[in-house]
């Protein structure tokens, strides 16, 4: 009992101590978009990368059915970059193979994450929610591009 | 004879029907994964097989197992299975809607995945027969409940025996858990998919499901320890640990396995982070249970290897009946549990989830646990069962002898190269992993390919427990049924019912819970501005 109530306590321990010190939270975003009119109103009619003030980017992104819009996505190493994302259909999943960045994606839901890309380089995006039964070929593409 | 052995026995065919069925479609989806052409390999097939073997093993297998080892603990346990019509009522109830949802199924009409995820839209057919086995499953629990009143009725005073104390605590489970799945399913999915309304909530539909799906995972996997505790001590030789520590453990089951529910909604928007480290810390606290079983479960194997004269540090383990199939399986479920329970507390982890969420280490979690710890002790217990319940001896002892040893050595090359696999970035329930031949996919097929011959290894070894069983109910000739027995403990309970034995308080303090954790993200989510979906259904 003790050894077990060890064992947990170290473990918490860790979440907590990363969760405060290190700002470790999963992504939370609360924010509601109409799905319907998604293609045609907003940010996400025209999908992209936008250049913030402080230098970072934010990537607004539509998820729908067997495609990332944009499906090549061109952002800075070591900026902050965030990323927007929501979907016209069902529900995607938005994973960066090989990062920490993994989003479920909803319908009348904006998914958000933000990230600093250390290493440039080509990361594979894939969709990681069963949508349809072409849900293996939904993919994409982050293209990290060194300091100019 | 044991009280309802009919009924037991047709709960266990229906069960082992459906593991039949869904091991076939598991080793298709193994092998096609691994680029080899199956019959009738397609996309439309793999997704369909997904959908096929997640509802008959994670659903109807279990709950009819589960609902035949009930009757079984209440039948030798309290000498009586009250309202037997009701039972069979019950068991009818729930084979109907398995027919009903696995014809949908099949027709390709409702390839949701075992998960069903709003707006993906199945055939209404799908929901009405899901709704069925879950109502069946429902008079289950009132038998149940039934059976355990009449017995305290006619025993005031005496304390319940520990088995039927852990059946109990199952039933009081699956009551908490369906209670968010009725909601999501006849509130939010039966309206919407008769079109009787337009949209639905994505978000709201997943938070009431997964209300649901984590104790769902108890409710699976409380019957096995119910078998560990109270059955194998006796089968290993020995005795179980206490019988006090055991019924804490049941009921911290109870308090802790519904409010975690968030955890696997890590990577949701629309639920602030705050909400999902409350549930963090809930699910580490149900994880206090399992170790004190893995512990208290150990030392009645020590106790046993020590009374076999086993000597040292270690000497005792090699003395335990490792050619016993029941034992042996059970052993080797331990084995692999502690495995899955290490990459669970990973999964629950607030911040590390985002590696793992969604990836194939999730099903080589899950295979761990319900499709080992859960799946193996099941079989493993048909072996000891039958004889016992019918007087046949086991047809073919020595494919039984070998067969919990093949579907372990199976699942460790099915499931560790998906852990490895998924914390590369491969996702789940893919019917390829190619993309385009991408760098990062490339790296992923020597893994998938070793996962395949797992899934081969799997299969051969669950046609053998489907044989044996077949074998022996056809051909073995029925002799004197074995006595059914439980083991007894170190340290003997103390005669009269305890705090531990007061479900009903329990229940009440589980269900506050219930209402805190899950009331202001729930309260929140409903009173927001939100844009709810039409419904799709791209199968």
């Amino acid at each position: 009992m003790w050894a077990a109530t060890g064992m947990l306590a170290l473990f918490l321990g860790a979440i907590v101590v990363t969760a405060i010190a290190g700002s470790a939270h999963p992504p939370s975003h609360v924010e509601t978009v109409n799905p319907d009119t998604l293609r045609t109103i907003g940010e996400f009619a025209t999908p992209g990368v936008t250049v913030n003030a402080d230098g970072g980017v934010t990537v607004a992104m539509r998820a729908e059915f067997y495609v990332f819009r944009p499906e090549v996505i061109r952002v800075p190493a070591g900026r902050p970059v965030t990323f927007r994302i929501t979907s016209p259909d069902v529900l995607h999943g938005f994973q960066i193979v090989g990062t920490n960045i993994n989003l479920t994606v909803a319908p009348g839901y904006i998914s958000e994450a933000t990230t600093t890309f250390a290493t440039p380089g080509e990361y594979l995006v894939v969709c990681n929610e069963y949508c349809g039964l072409a849900h293996h070929l939904m993919q994409g593409k982050v293209i990290v591009e060194g300091a100019p | 004879m044991i009280a309802a052995t009919r009924l037991i026995l047709a709960n266990l065919a229906v069960a082992i029907v459906a593991f039949a069925l869904g091991a076939l479609m598991a080793v298709m989806q193994a092998v096609a994964r691994a680029g080899v052409q199956v019959p009738f390999g397609s996309a439309r097939m793999y997704y369909l097989s997904v959908t096929a073997h997640g509802v008959l093993e994670a659903l109807v297998f279990t709950t009819f197992f589960i609902m035949a080892l009930g009757y079984l603990v209440a039948g030798t346990t309290l000498g009586r299975v009250a309202g037997l019509k009701w039972a069979w009522a019950g068991f009818w109830v729930a084979l109907v809607g398995t027919v009903i949802t696995t014809l949908a199924i099949l027709s390709g009409t409702s390839t949701v995945l075992y998960t069903f995820y709003p707006p993906l839209l199945a055939h209404p057919a799908f929901y009405l027969g899901a709704t069925l086995l879950v109502v069946g499953s429902w008079i289950w629990c009132g038998v149940m409940i039934g059976s355990y009143r009449a017995w305290r009725a006619a025993q005031p005073g005496e304390r319940v025996p520990l088995a039927m104390h852990g059946m109990m605590t199952t039933v009081i489970i699956w009551i908490l858990a369906t209670a968010g799945l009725a909601v999501e399913v006849l509130v939010l999915i039966l309206p919407w998919s008769f079109g009787l309304v337009d949209r639905i909530d994505p978000i709201i539909a997943r938070t009431y499901f997964w209300w649901f799906g984590h104790p769902l995972t108890y409710f699976w996997l409380l019957p096995a320890y119910v078998l560990w505790y109270t059955v194998i001590p006796r089968v290993a030789g020995g005795r179980l640990f206490s019988d006090s520590v055991t019924r804490v453990v049941f009921v911290q089951f109870i308090l802790f396995s519904t409010p975690v529910g968030l955890h696997h909604q890590f990577t949701d928007p629309g639920i602030s982070s705050g909400w999902k480290l409350v549930h963090t810390f809930t699910t580490y606290a149900i994880m206090f249970p399992s170790l004190v079983t893995a512990f208290t479960v150990i030392a009645s194997l020590e106790n046993a290897g020590r009374a076999r004269g086993g000597t040292g540090l270690f000497g005792w383990i090699r003395l335990l009946p490792w050619r016993d199939p029941f034992f042996a399986s059970v052993a080797l479920s331990m084995l692999t549990f502690a495995l899955g329970g290490f990459g669970g507390a990973i999964n629950a982890a607030y911040a590390m989830n985002a590696m793992v969420h969604n990836t194939a280490w999730i099903q080589g979690h899950f295979h761990l646990t319900v499709g080992t710890a859960v799946a193996l002790t099941f079989m493993g217990f048909t072996y000891w069962v039958l004889p016992r319940l019918t007087g046949r001896a086991i047809a073919w002892p020595r494919v039984a002898m070998v067969q919990p040893y093949l579907w372990f050595v199976g699942m460790q090359f099915f499931s560790i190269p998906n852990h490895i696999v998924g914390l590369m970035g491969m996702p789940r329930r893919v019917y390829t992993g190619e993309y385009q031949d991408v760098a990062a996919a490339q790296a992923w097929i020597p893994l998938v390919n070793l996962s395949a011959i797992g899934g081969v290894i799997l299969f051969v070894s669950a046609m053998c427990y489907v044989g044996t069983i077949v074998v022996t109910m056809l051909v073995s000739p029925r002799g004197e049924r074995l006595p059914m027995e439980y083991a007894e403990a170190m340290a003997p309970p103390e005669p009269g019912p305890s705090i531990w034995d007061r479900f009903g308080v329990w229940t009440a303090v589980a269900a506050l819970m219930i209402i805190i954790v899950y009331g202001p993200p729930l309260y929140r989510l409903h009173t927001m501005a939100r844009f709810p979906s039409l419904g799709f259904s791209p199968f």
